[in-house]
C-alpha cells in the first residue's frame, strides 16, 4: 500500500503574536514547526506501516525552500520519501489554490492508495484543504478520523463527532483528515535523523506538476481577506457570592441595570 | 545557522532531545526519582528507542552513526532538565562504550557494545580505587593469568551504575612492577563468581543512578574478555576519559542553562519592594554574569566537539571545556540558588536539585586540578 501524507510547516502559534495595528501574524523570530494535526496524520500512516512493512509512506508539502527542514523531520519519524512543491507561482495561495497544487502533486507522485491530512493547520484553522484536495482528486473523503483499520481495497474509520462518532467503511483510494485524539506522534531517533539527511527531497515547480501559473497561487485565489483583527479584550468578570436566591436577585438587578432583560407586559 | 559549529542536522537532533526532555522528564517523575533513588526503566527504554545510548557509535554496532556534536547536544538538552538522566546517556556513549569501541575486537563489540548502545544491557567503567583516584597508576587490583583465564582480586570504588550493571570494564594490573604500563582492561560479568557490589553510596546529588564499590575475590575472567593487549589498559582508560570530558562539559552547560532559565523566570515573577526583582540592577547584573559565563562555556564545549568530529587533536580543548564548563556551572547554580532566596533552598524548586547535581562535575572524570595539569602540560611540554 502507498500512503501519502499532506503536511504543512506552520509558525508555532504558542509563540506567535499578532500585530495589533495590522492584524497580521508577527512571524519574525517565531520557530516553524510541523503542524500538530499533520504529525498525527503521519503517525497514523506509520502505524499502518508498522502492521504492514510493505507500506510505503510519502510526505508532501507546498511551501518555501526552507520547508525541507520539516520534511526531514517527517523522514526522521519514518516516512520513506518526501516531496516539496515550491515555486514563486504557488505563492499567495488561498485554500482553493493550495488544494489545486497539492492535488497536482499527488497525481504526479502517482499510485497513492490512501491520502492523509491533518484536520486543520494551526496558522489558518480552515480545515478546508484536505476535503478540497479529495474533491480535485475525485476520491471520497472522511474528516475528523479518530481510528483507522486498513484492509484490501477499503478502510474502516471512526469519525469523531461532537456528540458521538460514526463508523464509516470507505473504498480506497480515499482521503482521511485526522484529529489529534487519533494517536500520540512518535519521536524521531538520532540514527533516523542521520539517515534523513542522506535522502533526496524531490522539489517540483509548476512545470513538473503540469500546472499553468494562472491556475495556482495568488492568481487562482478567490478569497480576499477584507480585514483581520484581534477581538478587543473583554472586561474583567465579576464573581457573585451568597446563597442561590441572593445570587439570582443580584444577577437580575445587574442585568436590568444594563437593560439586558426584556420587560414583560 | 545560528552557530558556526552546527548544521541543520544537528539542530534537528537538538529539537528531538529537547522535546524528549520536556515531555518525558516531568517534575512528577524527577521528584519520584529523588524520593526512591530509582530511575524508571520505561524512560530508559524510550531513551534507547530515540537512539540516545549510541549517538556516536557506528551503525554496524547498533549505534546511531552520528557525531560528537550530536552527543553534546543531546547531553546538554537532557541535563538541562535532569542531571541524572544525562548520566544514563553518557555512560553507554562514553565511559562504557569507549573502551569497547577503542580496543574491542569484533566478537567483543558484538557481545558487549551492541547490547549496551541499544539499551539491552548496562556496563560500568571501573578505574578508581580507594587509593587510586587521580593517580590511576597507584591501583592495586591484580589480574593473574592462569591458563586461558585471569584471576582478578581487588576493590574498585565510586563506580557509577555498578549495582545496576550487567558487566563492568575493570582495569587491573597484570604486572605490578610496570606502573601504568602494567595495567590491562577486562570485561567482567557482574553476576560471575567472585564479583560483588558494595552498598550503594548515599550521595549529595545525581540521585537515581546507584554508585558503589565493586569487589573482586578470585574472579575468573576468560582471556577472550581482555580488551586489547596486556599493558594497554592505561592507554585505553586515558583515551576514553579524553572523550568523556566532553560529556561532562555538555552536562555542565545543560545544567547551567537549566539554572539560568529557572532564574530568569523567577526573577520576572518574584516581587519585592513593589517591583520585580529582575528590575533591581544587582539581580540583573548577576543574570548577565551567569549568561556570559554560560555562553563562553558553550563555545569551548562546541569547539572541542567540532575538533573531535574533524579528527583534530582535542586533548587541550576537551580539558579546557571540561574544566571551565564544570566550574562555571557551579558558579551559575550558586547564583541561581542565591537569586531564588529561601525558595532556592527548598526541594520544590528545581535549582535546589541542580545545585547538588552539578557539584560532582568538577570532581569526576578528572578533577579541575587534573584538567589544569593536562592543560599546562600541553602548553609547557615543548
Amino acid at each position: 500500500m502507498k500512503i501519502l501524507v499532506c503536511v504543512k510547516q506552520v509558525p508555532d502559534t504558542n509563540e506567535v503574536k499578532i500585530d495589533p495595528v495590522k492584524g497580521t501574524l508577527i512571524r519574525e523570530g517565531v520557530p516553524s514547526i510541523l503542524n500538530p494535526d499533520d504529525a498525527n496524520a503521519l503517525e497514523a500512516a506509520l502505524q499502518l506501516k508498522d502492521k504492514d512493512p510493505d507500506t510505503k509512506i510519502a510526505v508532501l508539502t507546498m511551501g518555501p525552500p526552507q520547508a525541507t527542514y520539516m520534511l526531514r523531520e517527517c523522514l526522521a519519524m519514518g516516512a520513506d520519501e518526501a516531496y516539496l512543491l515550491s515555486d514563486r507561482a504557488f505563492g499567495g495561495a488561498d485554500t482553493c489554490a493550495t488544494s489545486t497544487t497539492i492535488a497536482a502533486g499527488i497525481k504526479k507522485v502517482g499510485n497513492v492508495d490512501l491520502v492523509f491530512a491533518g484536520r486543520q493547520a494551526i496558522d489558518g484553522d480552515t480545515a478546508q484543504v484536505g476535503p478540497q484536495v479529495a474533491q480535485r482528486l475525485n476520491v471520497p473523503v472522511v474528516t475528523y478520523v479518530k481510528d483507522i483499520k486498513a484492509e484490501t481495497g477499503k478502510v474502516t474509520v471512526q469519525r469523531q463527532m461532537e456528540d458521538g462518532y460514526e463508523i464509516i467503511e470507505v473504498q480506497t483510494p480515499c482521503l482521511l483528515t485526522c484529529v489529534k485524539e487519533l494517536n500520540e506522534p512518535r519521536y524521531m531517533s538520532v540514527g533516523a535523523i542521520v539517515d534523513a539527511y542522506q535522502k533526496e527531497i524531490t522539489v517540483w515547480g509548476h512545470d513538473q506538476v503540469e500546472l499553468d501559473p494562472k491556475d495556482c497561487g495568488l492568481n487562482a485565489s478567490p478569497t480576499q481577506v477584507f480585514r483581520s483583527f484581534t477581538p478587543p479584550q473583554k472586561g474583567k468578570g465579576e464573581m457573585l457570592s451568597g446563597s442561590v436566591g441572593e445570587i439570582a436577585a443580584v444577577l437580575v438587578s445587574k442585568l436590568n441595570e444594563k437593560h439586558l432583560l426584556k420587560k414583560e407586559g | 545557522m545560528a552557530d558556526a559549529y552546527f548544521t541543520e542536522q544537528h539542530e534537528l537532533i537538538r529539537k528531538l532531545a529537547r522535546e524528549f526532555a520536556e515531555k518525558e522528564l516531568t517534575k512528577e517523575i524527577l521528584d519520584k526519582v529523588e524520593e526512591t533513588g530509582e530511575f524508571p526503566e520505561e524512560i530508559l527504554d524510550k531513551m534507547a528507542a530515540a537512539g540516545f545510548f549510541g549517538i556516536k557509535i557506528p551503525k554496524e554496532y547498533g549505534g546511531q552513526g552520528a557525531d560528537a556534536r550530536s552527543y553534546v547536544l543531546v547531553m546538554e538538552e537532557i541535563a538541562r532538565v535532569s542531571g541524572v538522566a544525562s548520566i544514563y546517556v553518557s555512560t553507554p556513549n562514553s565511559l562504557s562504550g569507549g573502551p569497547l569501541l577503542l580496543a574491542g575486537n569484533e566478537e567483543q563489540k558484538a557481545k558487549y557494545l551492541t547490547p549496551v548502545v541499544t539499551g539491552k544491557k548496562k556496563l560500568a567503567f571501573a578505574l578508581t580505587e580507594p587509593g587510586a583516584g587521580s593517580d590511576a597508576s597507584g591501583m592495586v587490583t591484580s589480574a593473574v593469568k592462569e591458563g586461558d583465564h585471569y584471576v582478578l582480586n581487588g576493590r574498585k570504588c565510586f563506580i557509577t551504575m555498578a549495582p545496576l550493571s550487567d558487566y563492568a570494564v575493570i582495569f587491573a594490573k597484570t604486572d605490578m612492577k610496570k606502573g601504568n604500563k602494567g595495567i590491562s582492561a577486562f570485561v567482567v560479568d557482574m553476576k560471575g563468581p567472585g564479583v560483588s557490589c558494595g552498598k550503594p553510596e548515599d550521595k549529595m546529588g545525581i540521585i537515581g543512578c546507584a554508585t558503589s564499590d565493586i569487589i573482586l575475590e578470585n574472579a575468573i575472567v576468560p582471556e577472550t574478555d581482555r580488551l586489547g593487549e596486556e599493558g594497554e589498559g592505561f592507554k585505553i582508560a586515558m583515551k576514553t576519559l579524553n572523550t568523556g570530558r566532553l560529556g561532562v562539559a555538555a552536562q555542565s552547560i545543560g545544567i547551567a542553562q537549566g539554572c539560568l532559565d529557572e532564574t530568569i523566570k523567577y526573577a520576572k515573577e518574584r516581587k519585592q519592594f513593589g517591583q520585580r526583582i529582575a528590575d533591581f540592577q544587582a539581580i540583573g547584573f548577576m543574570i548577565a554574569n551567569m549568561a556570559t559565563k554560560l555562553e563562553a562555556a558553550k563555545q569551548l564545549t562546541y569547539k572541542a566537539a567540532y575538533l573531535l568530529d574533524t579528527k583534530q587533536d582535542t586533548t587541550l580543548n576537551a580539558s579546557m571545556a571540561k574544566y571551565f564548563a564544570s566550574e562555571v556551572c557551579n558558579e551559575i547554580a550558586a547564583c541561581a540558588v542565591q537569586i531564588h532566596g529561601g525558595y532556592g533552598f527548598i526541594k520544590d524548586y528545581k535549582v535546589e536539585r541542580m545545585y547538588r547535581d552539578c557539584r560532582v562535575f568538577t570532581i569526576y572524570e578528572g578533577s579541575s586540578q587534573v584538567q589544569q595539569i593536562v592543560i599546562s602540560k600541553q602548553l609547557l611540554k615543548k
